[in-house]
């Protein structure tokens, strides 16, 4: 019965490159009109899995693939898109340059041959593919001067104006705010109301219990199961993904005796943050805890000489400083892991060794003026044993660790410079279950043994619930509340942040 | 609002060129008689139409700078076979270049396409490959004598005005034909799938492959549309020297891709027009002229030169850092 209604049907799917097994027998199935969640750990196969459905690679001998009740011998990309599956890529494969309406129709340019274009007519098309879903975007509008979140829904037009039936969105809330989360959401609604089913891959459990009907969840290229969501929490969620038992109950150690480190009287910059107070402790893991666009990411950088503020004060071992630059506040004890680790952190074709030394360079200068590259490597490896990267060699390029390995690598790097204070921009972000949580392990340690006082800047409540000491909730450019985990709930904190 | 975006820059040259027409002017009030302006426009179709095929490649995310050597190769076979045959039409010898220009730049894009090394390098190789072999064949010798009709041709107007001395000028039929290309190649940019599929290339290459275009046959395109122009070109260039000679436009390429940028073709891919580009040839145009108006040395032409592929290149880049930040804080 259920075979009726699937608009795909992927049965006893199996996909070997060389001697490793992508994906091993897995069934995977989407009913017309059906949010279908689909979860694993980076390497769990759900890449493979899109890229089957798609056409993209073939699965090996004896699987089948049936769209809408008929059996497709041979599916390519060509096929799949008349077909009307869809990806949505998490870099939405727009052209910048474009209108939003050209980017709509631009499949239509690979048929119309030398047929004119029409302009108002495209543009009147776009405003009525627009207008199915309620999105309120110009069609002539340039997609590159969009918002992320906009571009994104330009990108599933596009898939609706092809008479798309399925569409896959590849982590489409990673770079989204809140607010924007639930817009889409809205969106997706509203489609699946007009029969279209989604594919929804996400590293945020919340999220994908929140939009779908029934979840897939893969483990190490195998199918664990297909659950409808009532069956579903976080925890077993997480859990089928990992095959551990996550807790999530505070971690911190207590400080005895807390001596203040870094101190922050009355900050303010006008448009971005105003009234910020607060002090750090040696060894507190203090949790900043907001929506994106709350000022926390602009606080953290006037922290490290940025970002200079109009107003207040900053004290470091109680002595008032003023950073003139990063150079500045590096030199006062001050490290900072950027948020986005790929974009502003790592130089991904260079040794993990180069990378994680880089911070401390001046320091492997000989007099002559020549880098001592053994002491480099001794450092790196050191390193790289210390916390626990897992990297092929030191010389292999850090493009070719995975992302949760290459946050390390950051956190590694500036742990070097033996800094008195750490802020840490949402370092999980992106990153999987297992990663998220050596990655917790990493920071506990830092605080703990080395006396690091860390500001953890964070977009997840049980993160700062589990790994904090205290959490301070931002909004609107202002702390607006001071909790202690144990007296405080994840919903709580949630609605704390959202209402 | 591409039309948007694109006409800012334009408005923004335009007014440029006024300020420059003005101040020169005021240096040199010859420089604003219609005597001049004519003859500027004529000496610089040449310039104008390979510019245009230049904006082509770079919208698509590539670029050319062989196109010299392509249009030298079109003129000296063209010169070679109407001196030998004493060819009579006009027409006929118009028709000699442009296949030849076509396709060296099929060559161009098929280089570009298979090996995937960055088009300014297969290019320049190129430029060298096209210029070393007519200089070895031809040992360069100058071509002139150009039958009759060939010279009557380059002195076609379309509007003719007489001048107090009694010397007769006008709308040159070479400015006609760069602006006339400057219409065909908007429309083909604006209006025809594989123009829009050009920009698509040059916003996002990947994109574009996903979509499902056909990668080879948008770089054929573009380098053989400027093939195609330099071949017009070196027709154009020959009529107006009534001589061919094959070192006097190897050596230009900057001139046109300073003139594309300064109009606001993107070094990067994915922006550009055509009435731009006809503006920065203008403005280049402009200044040439006005050096030569004030008697200053052909040195200075080179030093104004690199100056201003500076000036513009800085001002594209500020521009798009500008735009990044926009879109950050939006």
């Amino acid at each position: 019965m259920i075979e009726e209604k699937a608009i795909l049907s992927l049965s006893r799917i199996t996909k070997r490159y060389g001697g490793v097994v992508a994906l091993q027998n897995v069934d995977f199935s989407v009913l017309r009109g059906e949010v279908h969640g689909l979860v694993g750990e980076n390497g769990s196969g759900k890449s493979t899995l899109v890229k089957i459905a798609t056409g993209v690679v073939q699965p090996d001998p004896g699987a089948e693939i049936v769209v809408e009740g008929k059996k497709i011998p041979r599916l390519t990309p060509y096929l799949a898109f008349h077909l009307g599956i869809h990806v949505v890529h998490q870099d939405l494969s727009l052209f910048p340059n474009l209108s939003v309406a050209e980017n709509i129709f631009a499949h239509e340019y690979i048929e119309r041959g030398r047929r004119f274009v029409s302009w108002q007519d495209m543009e009147g098309r776009a405003r009525e593919v627009l207008g199915r879903i309620g999105v309120d975007i110009d069609p002539r509008a340039v997609v590159g001067r969009l918002s992320f979140a906009d571009q994104q829904l330009v990108a599933i037009c596009r898939a609706i104006a092809s008479e798309a039936k399925l569409i896959i969105l590849d982590e489409p809330t990673a770079s989204l705010t809140f607010r924007e989360v639930q817009r889409l959401f809205g969106f997706i609604r509203e489609l699946k109301a007009q029969d279209i089913a989604f594919v929804f891959i996400s590293h945020r459990l919340d999220e994908v219990l929140e939009i779908s009907d029934r979840v897939t969840v893969l483990r190490d290229g195998v199918k664990v199961g297909t659950f409808p969501k009532e069956e579903l929490t976080k925890a077993r969620l997480s859990f089928f993904m990992t095959g551990k038992e996550i807790v999530a109950q505070s971690r911190t150690f207590p400080l005895d005796g807390p001596k203040e480190i870094l101190r922050v009287e009355r900050l303010t910059r006008r448009g971005e943050y105003a009234d910020v107070s607060f002090t750090l402790h040696e060894g507190e893991i203090l949790g900043l805890i907001g929506p994106r666009g709350s000022g926390r990411t602009e606080v953290a950088l006037t922290l490290f000489g940025l970002n200079p503020p109009d107003s207040g004060k900053i004290f470091l071992d109680g002595k008032e400083v003023r950073f003139r630059s990063n150079r500045d506040a590096i030199r006062h004890g001050i490290g900072y892991v950027p948020e986005n680790r790929l974009i502003q952190g790592l130089v991904l074709d260079q040794p993990v060794a180069d990378n994680i030394v880089i911070t401390i360079l001046d320091t492997l200068v000989e007099r002559s003026g020549l880098l001592r590259p053994a002491k480099k490597l001794s450092i790196a490896e050191k390193a790289i044993g210390n916390f626990g990267i897992k990297a092929p060699a030191v010389d292999a390029p850090v493009r070719s660790l995975s992302g949760g390995n290459q946050q390390k690598v950051v956190l590694s790097r500036w742990i070097l410079t033996a800094p008195r204070v750490l802020i840490l921009d949402t370092p999980t972000h992106g990153v999987d279950v297992a990663a998220k949580e050596s990655i917790y392990e990493m920071i506990l340690n830092l605080a703990k043994d080395r006396g690091i006082g860390i500001l953890l800047i964070s977009d997840e409540e049980h993160e700062v619930l589990q790994v904090c000491h205290r959490i301070l909730v931002m909004k609107e450019g202002r702390i607006v509340r001071e909790y202690v985990p144990s007296e405080v709930t994840e919903e709580v904190l949630r609605k704390e942040i959202v209402g | 609002m591409l039309g948007r975006i694109a006409g800012r820059t334009e408005v923004y040259l335009a007014g440029v060129l006024i300020v420059l027409s003005v101040v020169l002017f005021i240096l040199n009030p010859k420089f604003l008689t219609a005597e001049n302006l004519f003859d500027v426009l004529r000496n610089n179709s040449f310039l104008g139409i390979v510019a245009l095929g230049e904006l082509v490649v770079l919208v698509s995310g590539g670029i050319d700078v062989s196109f010299t050597a392509i249009a030298t190769v079109a003129q000296y076979v063209m010169g070679v076979i109407i001196t030998k045959y004493m060819v009579e039409s006009v027409f006929f010898a118009f028709l000699i270049p442009i296949p030849i220009g076509i396709a060296l730049g099929a060559f161009n894009a098929f280089l570009v396409n298979r090996t995937r090394v960055h088009p300014v390098i297969i290019t320049i190789s190129n430029l060298n490959v096209f210029y070393g072999l007519l200089m070895v064949v031809s040992k360069g010798r100058w071509i002139y004598g150009f039958p009759g009709p060939f010279r009557d041709f380059a002195r076609l107007k379309v509007l003719t005005l007489i001048s107090e001395k009694g010397v007769d000028y006008g709308l040159s039929i070479f400015t006609v034909a760069w602006f006339f290309i400057a219409f065909a190649t908007w429309v083909v940019l604006r209006y025809l799938p594989i123009g829009r599929k050009v920009y698509a290339l040059g916003g996002n290459s990947e994109a574009a492959r996903r979509a499902g275009f056909d990668i080879f046959r948008i770089q054929l395109f573009v380098y053989c549309y400027i093939g195609f122009l330099s071949g017009i070109a070196g027709f154009v260039h020959a009529a107006l020297n009534q001589m061919i000679q094959p070192n006097a436009i190897v050596g230009r390429e900057l001139d046109v891709l300073a003139a594309a940028i300064l109009g606001g073709a993107s070094v990067f891919g994915g922006a550009g027009s055509p009435l731009g580009v006809v503006l920065g040839v203008l403005f280049i145009a402009f200044i040439k002229n006005g050096l030569i108006l004030m008697k200053a040395s052909a040195y200075w032409h080179q030093v104004i030169m690199g100056l201003i592929i500076v000036l513009a290149a800085t001002l594209s880049a500020y521009q798009q850092s500008l735009e990044r930040k926009r879109r950050r804080w939006v």
